[in-house]
């Protein structure tokens, strides 16, 4: 395992042009349900605050504001990217897809099919300090989601 | 086998440490001697927990092949033995920092031995109150109205505690603010202590910054007061020379997985006449002179705050780990280290990007340097190194509000010992050189 299949180009690049970031600044979709969540991690002090918007069975819009590492910075913008259009029953599935293949310890491969871009932490999965970077906006997500469709 | 375990300086020499005394150290070390991702182990993280010589492993288990049993109970060949190693570890302990023997308290690690104190003197204040322990015990109970003084740079397990105490008692908390240096603020801790201030306590040398705070300065505020003052010596004790007495401070602790021992074990010192008088922390077995259904009368220090079966074999292997600095010598190591210390921040400086924290170059400061680097979580720069086999910590270092102060959320530290040479800062120095152009910052 190398570093620079922890560190992929698409990784790095999404730590920089984060999408999705900036919820202080946007409105949710007016007659959207929206559900919000904070996740921290007291050990390195990564920090998500994530908003999702569900509107007919469809996730809206995420947008998120954070602090932290090229993982979890980069992790929160692929999710943004990749669950904006996905029912309600996608992404809830998606998630449970990331954790399973990150929880993994490298024994589950990611399927690009289903993941997309976020098939590339798949090799976070073998770095087992790095695995919460890689889920802390995805367990935010699963929160905002919750409460969005309550 | 006693080959390897003698500690490698035992030439006793007045001459400075250089790399090869420090290689011939490192042979002591076998947890030294591996590869990490390919590349070989270069340990920067002894300012988290440091590394056990051979001696010290040792000790541990021969006194469970040879001695164990219960100290301080049963009349048996064993537990005579293991009471006097468990009494003579004391001893040696007490001596390395200019302490009584009386004065010297095991607990599990300096966040108990802070605990302890926090915890004596609410009960103190609890006691004062129904007229127990007597008029001794007036004087050190803390109340409403009453201040504890900290320091902006503490370390969490010498800032909470306190926190803590002034929410069970009703007293508040202030702290002394840190320059943009990383320096105390000593005019406004002048301002700060005051008639209030019951109780002061600092750390000796900063976790974060490095920066070796001026006891004598600090006490003699307290000392103006009368407040009793409390010493994180943490990552002094295991680095150079302290001598308790000499700095006049009513207690310090420290740690001994810090300075070459296992885990589980740690040292709370007291002057005699405060920890007689003081109440217990933990309460029960080994601990008391008479015992009704009613109430118990207590032991004095330091049996006074040992309630429970101890850490027999970590105090021994402590003591040995004592022996091992004593024989090297904690004056040379200190000497070796702040040139580690400065040739780290020297180093640091010249690389685009770095910020480090505390004091710059030529400002004395103990062996190790914190670091952020610009465009970099320290998570990343952690991971970096680590693919090339050094080990350094990341994070905020148990000091969130230090961190809040120099406007960072983590940084990454380095933090040297004995066992480091000069290659291996040097190192560590060319992989950081490569950390900003690797995450494209």
């Amino acid at each position: 395992m190398s570093l620079d299949q922890l560190y992929q180009q698409i990784i790095l690049d999404h730590s920089k042009q984060r999408h999705g970031s900036g919820l202080a600044e946007t409105d949710a979709p007016a007659g959207a349900s929206t559900g919000q969540s904070h996740q921290l991690n007291p050990v390195c002090g990564d920090e998500v605050t994530l908003r999702l918007a569900v509107a007919d069975g469809t996730v809206q819009q995420i947008r998120w504001d954070g602090a932290g590492c090229s993982i979890s910075m980069a992790s929160a913008s692929v999710l943004s990217e990749l669950g904006e259009g996905m029912s309600v029953e996608e992404l809830h599935s998606v998630i449970d897809n990331f954790r399973e293949v990150l929880r993994s310890r490298g024994k589950v491969q990611a399927d690009p099919e289903i993941l997309g871009d976020a098939a590339a932490f798949e090799g976070v999965a073998r770095y087992a300090a790095r695995v919460k970077c890689a889920m802390i906006s995805w367990v935010a997500a699963e929160d905002a989601l919750n409460q969005a469709t309550v | 086998m006693t080959a390897v375990s003698t500690p490698a300086s035992l030439q006793r020499s007045v001459h400075a440490m250089d790399n090869a005394e420090v290689l011939r150290i490192r042979n002591d070390f076998p947890v030294l001697d591996q590869l990490v991702n390919g590349k070989p182990l270069i340990y920067l993280d002894s300012g988290a927990t440091s590394q056990n010589p051979l001696s010290v492993i040792e000790a541990e288990q021969e006194y469970y092949e040879q001695r164990n049993a219960a100290v301080h109970r049963g009349a048996h060949h064993l537990a005579v033995e293991a009471t006097e190693v468990f009494e003579d570890a004391r001893q040696t302990v007490a001596d390395f920092v200019g302490a009584q023997y009386e004065e010297t308290v095991w607990t599990s690690n300096a966040t108990e031995g802070l605990n302890l104190i926090s915890y004596a003197l609410s009960n103190a204040a609890l006691w004062a109150a129904q007229g127990r322990g007597g008029s001794a015990l007036k004087d050190l109970a803390i109340g409403p109205g009453d201040e504890i003084v900290v320091t902006e740079m503490e370390h969490h397990a010498n800032l909470i505690p306190w926190q803590e105490l002034a929410f069970r008692t009703g007293a508040a908390l202030k702290y002394i603010p840190v320059t943009d240096h990383g320096t105390l603020r000593l005019d406004a801790a002048a301002e700060l202590i005051g008639e209030r201030t019951k109780l002061l306590a600092f750390t000796h040398a900063s976790n974060v910054l490095g920066t070796i705070n001026p006891v004598a300065e600090l006490v003699a505020l307290a000392r103006r007061v009368g407040a009793l003052v409390v010493l994180d010596a943490c990552q002094s004790v295991p680095h150079m020379a302290v001598d308790v007495k000499e700095l006049d401070v009513d207690f310090a602790v420290f740690s001994g997985h810090k300075m070459l021992a296992p885990t589980g074990v740690g040292v709370l010192y007291g002057k005699q006449e405060l920890l007689d008088v003081l109440p217990p922390f933990l309460t029960g077995g080994s601990m008391i002179t008479t015992v009704t259904m009613e109430r118990a009368e207590y032991l004095p220090a330091p049996q006074r705050f040992e309630a429970g079966t101890q850490r027999i074999s970590q105090a021994v292997a402590l003591a040995t780990a004592v022996n091992y600095l004593t024989e090297t010598g904690i004056d040379r190591i200190h000497a070796w280290e702040a040139t580690l210390g400065q040739r780290l921040v020297k180093g640091l400086e010249t690389i685009e990007g770095i910020r480090v924290v505390g004091p710059a170059s030529g400002s004395e400061r103990i062996g190790l340097a914190a670091f952020d680097v610009a465009g970099v979580h320290a998570h990343d720069v952690g991971q970096f190194l680590d693919d090339r086999g050094i080990a350094v910590r990341v994070g905020h270092h148990c000091a969130q509000p230090l961190h809040r102060r120099l406007g960072l959320t983590a940084t990454t530290r380095a933090s040297t010992y004995l066992y480091n040479t000069t290659d291996d800062v040097d190192a560590f120095l060319d992989a950081v050189s490569g950390v900003r152009a690797y995450f494209q910052a």
